[in-house]
């Protein structure tokens, strides 16, 4: 890929550690500004060195507080930080209030924490795909730890804080009875459990069911991202079941999710905290988890990379047939319905592609 | 690239420098703020001037809204000013400050890159409309 001049000597002071320039860099990557591609296609060429934390819960949790503290131990290490704080945006003017930066305290006026807040700006899958480039920016720049903190309020969330290698959720004391640890969801992604505020009413009781949900899914050999999937009819047929797991050598590198209390207004349970990090991180290298849980990111990215592009093509589409509201307008007059709609938009593509397909058996002729 | 969606938004960071401790003021640009479409920063009480270039420069905000009640808008403003100037991000951050300011005091704030001041009695939407104009393109 080519960039022009500009982004040249953006990409030099980048890597030189310029922070104006990370900045800068991030805020293309926003704004999807032309160029941001080759930009960032660059920037794979210098990543892979920082390691990633993912950092939810439901609103406060205490998931800034926590990552300040965070910031403040590995800087205490001599390591650098990068904080991407994600916050939601309006869904009727786009706008936002980014709040977390107030909390991120401790490590005011260094430097060497970068703190960058984002919001979601309304695209399909943009926050995400933002999200991941910010995060390659940052680990070219040099930082040794980044870490993505989101509001953990839906699915879409999940997305984001799988860009991370290690993904840490947050859950504060009596935050539900013992059925929302059943439910599927953000508790599934969980690499370490922090149980927050524990020096709050119930914490023990939260931490009981968390352990009780963890050794539920081990048991059944769905534990987080195992993928152990066995029908009735095999347990039924295996009276042994759990030494059968255990001489599944997969099965037996299985990562246990780890439940740590914090305290985190006060920095107790932090060191731990890291030291679960630092845990899953040799977890992930050991067994060899790492090298797949990169393919499956970097496929993902793939993915949302031609989804947003398709998405693109599909709008001018679209915008040539009059525009979204007419025929949302047709199909509310009853004139139409929608999937008679997706049928003729899609169909010219569909037909387009397919001739590029054949195109060259079937004149004889080379591709132009 | 005719697929890239634009997807640009103003971003602002709503600043209260020094020891003054009333920002209800603040919170209420930084809604009208919210309200009007942009992305806004909002620092939180008695910042140091390093914090706020800190944040103006990692954010890399479009504009910078200081709030000074206090009477020290001649010491601190320039302590900001300086700073953004060192990670070369004066020349294309706007400068505002709101507040307290007395009249003898605007032209020297003008000369240190202030854009505009908006003293007590100023609409929103005069702020608002300002900031739409004069957002740095970038």
């Amino acid at each position: 890929m080519t960039m022009d001049a500009d982004d040249e000597s953006l990409l030099k002071d980048l890597l030189t550690g310029k922070h104006r320039a990370l900045a800068r860099t991030i805020s293309k990557i926003e704004n999807r500004s032309p160029g941001y591609r080759d930009l960032v296609s660059e920037l794979y060429a210098h990543t892979g060195d920082a390691d990633v934390i993912g950092i939810t819960g439901s609103p406060g949790a205490g998931k800034s507080t926590l990552v300040d503290k965070l910031a403040e131990t590995y800087r205490g290490r001599g390591e650098t930080v990068g904080v991407i704080a994600i916050d939601p945006s309006s869904p009727f003017t786009g706008g936002a209030v980014l709040g977390d930066r107030i909390r991120m305290a401790s490590t005011v006026g260094d430097m060497d924490v970068f703190v960058r807040s984002m919001s979601a700006r309304g695209t399909l899958g943009g926050l995400s795909t933002a999200t991941a480039d910010a995060v390659k920016a940052m680990d070219a720049f040099g930082k040794d730890k980044i870490i993505i903190e989101t509001v953990g309020a839906g699915q879409n969330e999940i997305d984001i804080v799988r860009t991370a290698d290690t993904v840490a959720v947050l859950v504060p004391p009596g935050s539900g009875d013992d059925i929302q640890t059943l439910k599927a969801g953000i508790l599934e992604i969980a690499d370490v459990f922090v149980v927050n505020k524990a020096d709050r009413d119930g914490a023990d009781r939260t931490v009981q069911e968390l352990r009780e949900m963890v050794h539920l899914g081990e048991e059944s050999g769905l534990g987080s991202g195992s993928g152990g999937h066995h029908s009735q009819e095999v347990i039924d047929a295996h009276d042994d079941w759990d030494g059968e797991t255990d001489a599944d050598e997969d099965e037996a590198e299985d990562w246990t999710p780890p439940i740590v209390e914090t305290v985190a207004t006060k920095g107790t349970g932090v060191e731990t905290f890291i030291d679960e990090l630092a845990n899953h991180r040799a977890y992930l290298v050991d067994s060899g988890t790492r090298a797949e849980k990169v393919r499956q990111r970097y496929a993902e990215e793939i993915r949302t990379l031609l989804r947003e592009d398709v998405h693109a093509l599909l709008e001018d589409e679209l915008d040539e047939r009059g525009g979204i509201d007419d025929l949302a307008d047709a199909v509310r007059r009853g004139e139409t319905d929608p999937y008679s709609i997706a049928n003729d938009v899609l169909a010219p593509v569909e037909a387009c592609v397919e001739n590029l397909e054949t195109k060259p058996g079937e004149d004889g002729s080379g591709p132009e | 690239m005719s697929s890239e969606q634009e997807a640009e938004s103003i971003r602002c960071l709503v600043a209260k420098v020094g020891l003054d401790g009333h920002d209800r003021g603040a919170h209420v640009v930084a809604r009208a703020f919210r309200d009007a479409g942009f992305e806004v920063i909002y620092s939180g009480l008695h910042k140091s001037p390093e914090e706020i270039v800190q944040a103006a420069v990692q954010e890399d905000v479009d504009v910078l809204g200081i709030s000074i009640l206090s009477g020290a808008h001649d010491t601190l403003v320039p302590k900001i000013m300086d700073g953004l100037e060192e990670y070369g991000a004066k020349e294309d951050t706007l400068v505002l400050a709101g507040g307290v300011i007395p009249d003898e005091d605007r032209e020297g704030l003008k000369e240190e890159g202030v854009a505009a001041i908006f003293g007590p009695g100023t609409s929103i939407e005069e702020t608002i409309e300002f900031v739409r104009e004069n957002a740095p393109q970038r």
